[in-house]
């Protein structure tokens, strides 16, 4: 065989290599995932669980993505203003704020902030919980840490994300009116009425379904990598960074999907 | 009489590294059983595979009589139910006080569940007063004590014991083996230790077994360990650099 040949082979194989360790964590992902949704729905259950991580996940994270909404708002609508002053389409300004920020911003930039707040954290407080064999112990003392760990922190990312995005829609929505009105001279009550008109409830709906989809990603991915963290310190700085890529890759993946399907035809 | 615990020819390889290769080993109902190794000779990767938190690839673990070495679903908890574990490094929760720990496993009210924990702390020397703090704040070897307490809470028939001593000062490494001495004796539980401390040894079993390179090359009573008739288990035990068994070392 040549070299160039004998290159080609190896480069083959190095290829080859990579594909199956893709599909390999596909199947271990998919398989904790199959696991979490199983036991998820067959008792014991642990509402205390439950009510603590609805409160990280939504509460503690109300402060960061309604700001997040409020500045990404007030600057799309000056955008807009900009861009529409153009070719007279000054007056657009309510009418595609509320759409940009209902349909795309709110959810997707709420879903991107609570994934580094949230799937971080979960990646490193499973992850040290695997490394000092907390997760192990947990096993020995009747207890199974789908159900206590990663169930709670999958149904409240599901329950709270919607909340938390209808919140962070109507802050949004807020720093488009604030700046319109205190800066680009739009009347208050003409801005809201057309904001109004304009706002379909399947922009809601499809929103809050966004919502829940990326809830279910940020929670999965961040219990997934540090359920399977390993090797110490290091490991769990591994998880914790591997857990927030795979997150926002998920969350910008699942929305372009959910806005193909739902709003494409 | 059964074995309350018999492995025959168990392996258990991670990719090309076999880890155990092949381990024959009985141990009987309230038998104190300590197995000695050093590091990385699979000790723990064999106490694992008992507990169903690894399978073995071959071979076959009874507890009873009843073999458990591929369970799953309910019957695996079932299994795990019956063990209790004194981790190395105690596995506390340090998110929970100290009495939510060791009461973990309990059921009922919390009044009752906190009772109950103020108990199991007595019996490891440790007074009501620690039961409110967090893991965080005690000391290592109050610590040690919290998770045997924790160990014991479940009422277990059998212990498992990962390096008791590792990390604590010799009169508190002293303290920690008297406790599971009088606890294995007084609740005649069946207890498996793996550790590298030979005061700990000499103290906790009944029984000695050495696991070199995946295997038990040495099997006997505690007394006859000093007099072994073994060369590894000989420098094992007085811990001595020159003998069979060779360290990685990269001299100088």
């Amino acid at each position: 065989m040549t070299a160039l040949t004998i290159t080609f082979v190896h480069a083959l194989i190095a290829l080859g290599g990579v594909i199956v360790s893709l599909f390999a964590s596909i199947g271990r992902l998919t398989r904790f995932a199959g696991t979490a949704l199983g036991r998820m729905f067959r008792p014991p259950y642990y509402p205390v669980q439950l009510f603590e991580q609805m409160l990280v996940i939504g509460y503690f994270s109300l402060p960061v993505v309604g700001l997040t909404a409020l500045f990404t708002g007030s600057a799309l609508a000056q955008q807009i203003y900009i861009g529409g002053s153009r070719f007279n389409a000054a007056a657009t300004v309510p009418a595609v704020t509320v759409i940009g920020i209902v349909r795309e911003l709110g959810p997707v930039l709420g879903g991107l902030m609570v994934a580094g707040r949230v799937a971080s954290a979960m990646a490193a407080e499973l992850g040290t919980m695997r490394v000092t064999e907390q997760i192990d112990a947990l096993t020995t003392l009747r207890t199974d840490p789908f159900r206590y760990l990663v169930a709670p922190r999958i149904v409240a990312a599901v329950l709270v994300m919607p909340l938390l995005v209808l919140v962070s829609n109507a802050l949004g929505v807020m720093g488009g009116w604030l700046l319109a009105t205190g800066r680009l001279g739009f009347n208050s009550a003409a801005y809201l009425n057309t904001t109004a008109s304009f706002l379909k409830a399947d922009d809601v709906w499809s929103s809050m379904v966004k919502a829940a989809v990326f809830g279910f990603f940020i929670a999965l991915m961040g219990c997934y990598h540090g359920y399977h963290s390993s090797g110490g310190a290091a490991g769990v700085g591994r998880a914790t960074t591997n857990a927030v890529v795979s997150a926002f890759i998920l969350i910008l993946l699942s929305n372009l999907i959910i806005t193909v399907i739902v709003f494409g035809s | 009489m059964t074995a309350k615990i018999q492995m025959a020819g168990i392996r258990k390889s991670f990719g090309p590294k076999t880890v155990l290769a092949g381990i024959d080993l009985a141990v009987e109902p309230a038998e104190s059983m300590v197995i000695i190794g050093g590091s990385g000779t699979g000790k723990s990767v064999m106490m694992k595979c008992i507990l169903g938190l690894l399978s073995p690839d071959t071979g076959s673990i009874k507890v009873d009589g009843v073999e458990v070495s591929h369970l799953s679903g309910r019957a695996l908890a079932a299994h795990q139910a019956r063990f209790g574990m004194l981790f190395q490094g105690g596995a506390l929760f340090d998110s929970l006080p100290v009495w939510r720990n060791v009461s973990f496993a309990l059921t009922g009210p919390a009044p009752s569940r906190r009772a109950a924990a103020i108990d199991h702390l007595a019996r490891v020397g440790l007074g009501p007063d620690v039961a409110d703090l967090r893991p965080s704040e005690l000391s290592g070897g109050m610590q040690k004590r919290v998770a045997l307490a924790r160990a014991i809470a479940v009422s277990p028939e059998i212990l498992f014991f990962d390096e008791p001593t590792t990390g604590l000062d010799p009169i508190m490494a002293d303290v920690i083996n008297d406790l599971i001495r009088t606890l294995v004796t007084d609740m005649k539980i069946t207890a498996l230790t793996i550790t590298h401390d030979m005061s700990s040894v000499r103290k906790i079993a009944d029984n000695v077994a050495m696991l070199y390179e995946g295997r038990i090359i040495w099997h006997g009573l505690r007394d006859r360990i000093d007099s072994a008739d073994n060369p590894y288990v000989n420098q094992f035990v007085h811990g001595r650099a020159e003998g069979p068994i060779k360290m990685q070392l990269r001299h100088l």
